[in-house]
């Protein structure tokens, strides 16, 4: 077994481009459910109408990238108040169907050949990054120490994705300890006591829901800029699932506890399946194919969250009298 | 669309596969690798009155590893735009179509509501929102996939030991596993995001166990289609239909008249009071997860039976059959199955005017227009405040 | 002994009010803060609420009481917009209230008490206290990511929510969670942050329900104390004794109407009150026979459902 490689994969997973972009979609989840209590299931197409909406005006309209990134923010805000209208009365439940539906409207429609020739089908589009890598202030190359190498492009991403997390957690901790975290909290408590001490709820959950989606939208150009490449497929249900683990497992209402739980999940997920695919070439496992081994690292996701909401539903670092997931 | 040839070969032009396609107008090619592939429908073999809109019938999809590559062609009636003349025909064309696409709904509509009843009794009775219902649909497709192509079993004793074993998987969860977690007091928030656990689990143990190709069963697949009236159709669709409209007027009737049916509705009523009236309300809550787990793998059978199985069918349904529910009302057992009927025929019956690829997003939408108007569905009841 | 001189005039002048009033349901009182007309609010074939006309006097401790069911919480969940009525109009002082949302209601000086406590659990006490302040700069978003825009306001409503935990002998939790509170502290905790609102009608639904007798004095105090400071005082109470203590009147639901109203120490002695409170018997422990009883008819109900739905 090549230890080398698997551990090298392992480690530039803790800062990689999965971290960066699921770290986002989770911060954006911890304000609409760690703070707010709100069960968003559609946090996927936040990210997708960002990333389509950076793509879409680029290659289509052949605007330049910096309008396909407002466009793309603007439609991430747009959504969440299409979104927030007839759901944010509702229930928590119900909520959490109507957004996981919405989600699905939105991939099927990237994805129908009806509008292929605005959102490219299944193959989604490419083509629209080069206006970000020309801002690129590295010359081509190699940089960094050791296992940390990376080339210029990546580089420039990670830089960009970084900066963008660090800013997003600053504007969280900013916000949660103002008056108006106070109240999107006591919202996720009780929001008819809150009504009742003269607060607008809805516009608060708006306001949270538009919050959160736009820092799960910077994901979604995250993405799209690091691949060159949108796909429908990319931003499904389980994409939403997977940062909901990610912010169950740092710590659900933790400024870090999404970021942590990003590290954590990809450099667990990578170290498994280094370890196991190389245990398959190597022929100590026989009962897996490499493939299965690819499947099976998602079946312990599944294992994993079950495991965390029964046994530590405050997340690996959190405190049990403060954690957001119990309340009803 | 029924026995049209197609031909897919590689983007040079290697021959990969020809096929048929079904009674439902789909086929399926496995390929070997990723890549772009070419595919043709042979217009010769389309019926006489209809053609390719636009007149392509080439595509060329790209697979992805892993992943299936749908490959449409949308049909129209030949010479129907721009005739006057034929306009009579094109009328009535559209009210057989209707006819058609109706029973088709209302078939789906009944698979719907065989899964949409047991999510709806165990989210009344225990308060959880099961995204994991759709697993135990694939579940009983897969497991009489099992007994039916691996063990050689006839579909029929096949799917009846699924349906057991299924119900038992139903028990088995709640005695457990929920059941455990509901000792434990676990907030109902908690419990749905612990279904997504289980859904993701169940679904890639399947797909590990299964593998990630479309399977259909050994017996009737190739079904030639029979005239009934307006419709045309494969025997087992009949046969399905009838089968799980059995099985709904059985349960329904079960519901309404044993001692274990009403003391159900009486716990999705109001648990705390059933239980101080001497409802066993556990028994009752387990009854229900083991007849909730048998009709759901009853739906994917039957989905399995007028599709095809593939490991994520459940997955792609429970949107659906959360949709039923909803428009229905979460809880009440009549909401879901009249939600899940209007589903099943406006997903259908909406593509006469939509792109089949897009019928869900009708329903789907549906879905969010109604609890605009209706918080609480079709036939629910609000909250209490204070 | 100024204050207490001040106090004895409010009870004075409540009392005066209230001396030569009929005890008809619906009588006209000389300065009311609340006029209800005609408000009607069915759940499917019952009938919750259908309350003709009431007043309540301003500055005045009124008591809203009557047997369980009788629609007491569901009409405060109307007049305070959590709720839409089906029919009906009110107003509070002149202001006509019917459809206004439960926020503007709290802002517009009418503030209510759930029966079951809303504490909120994962937030401290002084966090609790500071929410119920109004107008809060820092409460818009923008603003809210400059703290220098807060600063000042917050430290003042930490003050004043200060001086109240003191008062309501909350101050020695200040800064633990809610949710360690006991039953009654948290009850405490609610009217305390429901002052923080500043209102001028405090709507009190069951604050003794669940509470120790030890605190139950001290609840009595605070709610006297609240008609000393100038407020209005509405609340809803099961217990006759406590109701006798603090109340200046009375008001009497039964079946969704106000079938009485009078002073707190004849109320008790109206044919209409006492039928009405042995006519329902909901109140007390259920026995055998009426477990039994409420068994059939839960399942003639049951049946008679079935036979709707077999008929559609
Ligand atoms: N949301 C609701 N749905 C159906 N019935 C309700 C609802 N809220 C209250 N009720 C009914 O209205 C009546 C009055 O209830 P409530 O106002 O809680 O009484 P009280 O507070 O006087 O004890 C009761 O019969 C109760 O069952
Ligand atoms: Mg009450």
């Amino acid at each position: 077994m090549d230890w080398n490689t698997i551990i090298s994969t392992t480690v530039k997973a803790a800062i990689g481009v999965e971290t960066v972009l699921y770290a986002l979609a989770a911060i954006g989840l911890n304000v609409h459910f760690g703070y707010t209590g709100l069960l968003n299931f559609g946090q996927a197409a936040f990210m997708a109408v960002a990333g389509y909406g950076l793509a879409v005006t680029v290659t289509v309209l052949g605007l330049p990238f910096w309008a396909g990134i407002v466009v793309g923010l603007l439609a991430a805000a747009l959504l969440a108040l299409l979104l927030g209208i007839p759901t944010l009365r509702l229930r928590a439940d119900y909520l959490a169907i109507v957004t996981i539906a919405a989600a699905e409207i939105i991939r099927l429609i990237f994805r129908s050949v009806a509008f292929k020739d605005v959102f490219g089908g299944s193959d989604g589009r490419r083509g629209f990054s080069d206006g970000f890598y020309a801002l690129n202030p590295f010359p081509a190359g190699e940089y960094g120490f050791g296992w940390f190498t990376f080339n210029h492009r990546l580089l420039w991403v990670l830089l960009v994705g970084w900066v963008l997390v660090g800013l997003s957690c600053l504007l969280v901790y900013m916000l949660m300890k103002s008056p108006w975290g106070r109240v999107l909290k006591a919202i996720r408590e009780d929001e008819d006591a809150v009504r009742s001490l003269g607060k607008n709820v809805f516009s608060y959950k708006m306001q949270s829901l538009v919050l959160g989606g736009v820092i799960g939208s910077l994901g979604g150009f995250v993405y799209g800029l690091a691949f060159a490449s949108v796909q429908p497929d990319i931003f499904g249900t389980e994409t939403t699932f997977f940062a909901y683990t990610i912010l169950i497992l740092g710590g659900a209402a933790r400024v870090f506890g999404p970021v942590v739980g990003s590290m954590i999940f990809w450099v667990l997920l990578v170290l498994v399946y280094g370890v196991l695919s190389g245990a398959v070439e190597a022929g100590y496992i026989t009962f897996m194919t490499s493939t299965q081994v690819g499947q099976f690292r998602f079946l312990l996701v599944g294992l994993g969250l079950i495991l965390l909401v029964v046994f530590r539903p405050q997340g690996i670092f959190g405190d049990k009298r403060e954690i957001a997931i119990d309340a009803r | 669309m029924n026995g049209v040839k197609i031909v897919v070969t590689t983007e040079s032009g290697q021959p990969v596969a020809e096929v048929t396609s079904n009674a439902q107008g789909t086929w399926q090619v496995p390929v070997e690798k990723p890549g772009k592939y070419k595919v043709t429908l042979d217009a010769n073999t389309l019926p006489q009155n209809v053609a390719v809109r636009g007149g392509n019938n080439v595509r060329t999809p790209t697979v992805y590893d892993g992943n299936m590559s749908t490959v449409l062609f949308a049909l129209q009636a030949k010479g129907a735009p721009g005739q006057p003349a034929e306009e009579e025909a094109g009328q009535s064309s559209f009210w057989t179509q209707a006819a058609q696409l109706a029973f088709e709904g209302l078939n789906l509509g009944l698979i719907i509501a065989l899964a949409a009843l047991g999510l709806s009794l165990i989210y009344g009775t225990t308060g959880l929102t099961n995204f994991a219902h759709g697993e135990l649909v694939t579940l009983g497709a897969i497991l009489a996939y099992a007994f039916n192509a691996g063990v050689g079993l006839h579909l029929i004793p096949a799917a009846v030991i699924a349906v057991i074993l299924a119900g038992g998987f139903g028990y088995a969860q709640d005695r457990f596993f929920w059941g455990q977690l509901r000792k434990r007091g676990t907030g109902i928030i908690a419990m749905m995001i612990v279904s997504i656990g289980v859904a993701l689990f169940l679904r890639y143990l399947f797909l590990i166990i299964f593998g990630g190709q479309t399977e259909v069963y050994t017996q009737y697949t190739g079904q030639a289609g029979i005239q009934v009236g307006p419709i045309t159709a494969a025997p087992k669709n009949f046969v399905a239909m009838a089968i799980e409209l059995l099985v709904l007027v059985v349960v329904s009737l079960a519901l309404l008249r044993t001692r274990t049916g009403k003391a159900a509705r009486a716990v999705a009523d109001n648990p705390a009071l059933a239980a101080s009236s001497g409802i066993n309300v556990d028994r009752v809550i387990r009854i229900i997860w083991t007849m909730g787990g048998a009709i759901a793998a009853l739906a994917g059978i039957m989905l399995g039976l007028s599709q095809s199985l593939k490991f994520n069918m459940g997955q792609d349904i429970l949107l659906l059959i959360f949709a039923g529910v909803t428009l229905g009302g979460l809880g009440t057992a009549w909401g879901a199955l009249v939600g899940s009927l209007i589903v099943g025929l406006f997903i259908q019956l909406s593509t006469l005017w939509v792109p089949p690829e897009l019928k869900s997003v009708g329903a789907l939408a549906v879905l969010i227009i109604v609890l605009l108007f209706r918080p609480q569905g079709i036939l629910g009841r609000r909250e209490r405040i204070g | 002994m100024h204050a207490e001189t001040t106090a004895t005039d409010r009870k004075a002048a409540a009392l005066a009010a209230f001396k030569d009033l009929d005890r008809d349901p619906g009588v006209a009182k000389p300065d009311p803060i609340l006029v209800v007309d005609g408000v009607v609010r069915r759940f499917g074939g019952l009938t919750a609420v259908d309350v003709d006309h009431v007043e309540v006097q301003r500055g005045s401790i009124t008591a809203l009481i009557g047997p369980n069911g009788a629609g007491k919480t569901t009409f405060f969940n109307q007049l305070t917009g959590f709720d839409t009525a089906d029919a009906g109009q009110w107003t509070f002082n002149g202001r006509n209230m019917h459809g206004v949302p439960p926020h503007k209601v709290a802002r517009a000086g009418m503030v209510r008490t759930f029966q079951l406590t809303k504490a909120l659990s994962k937030l401290t006490v002084i966090e609790n206290m500071r929410l119920g302040a109004q107008a809060q700069k820092g409460e818009s978003f923008w603003r809210a990511l400059v703290p220098g825009f807060w600063r000042d306001q917050e430290a003042e409503i930490t003050e004043r929510a200060e001086e109240l935990l003191v008062r309501f002998k909350l101050d020695k939790k200040r800064d633990d969670f809610a949710g360690s509170l006991s039953g009654g502290q948290r009850k405490l905790l609610e009217m305390a942050r429901a002052l923080m609102v500043q209102p001028e009608l405090v709507m009190l639904d069951e604050p003794m329900a669940g509470v120790n007798p030890a605190l139950t004095q001290s609840l009595l105090g605070h709610v006297k104390d609240l008609r000393e400071q100038g407020m209005t005082v509405l609340f809803v109470e099961h217990d006759m004794d406590m109701v006798r203590d603090i109340s200046d009147w009375v008001i009497v639901m039964a079946q969704g109407a106000v079938i009485s109203e009078g002073p707190p120490d004849t109320i008790m002695s109206d044919p209409r009150v006492i039928d009405a409170y042995l006519g329902a018997h909901h109140d007390a422990p259920l026995s055998e026979s009426e477990l039994e009883k409420q068994l059939h008819e839960a399942e003639a109900a049951l049946e008679e459902e079935i036979v709707e739905e077999t008929q559609k």
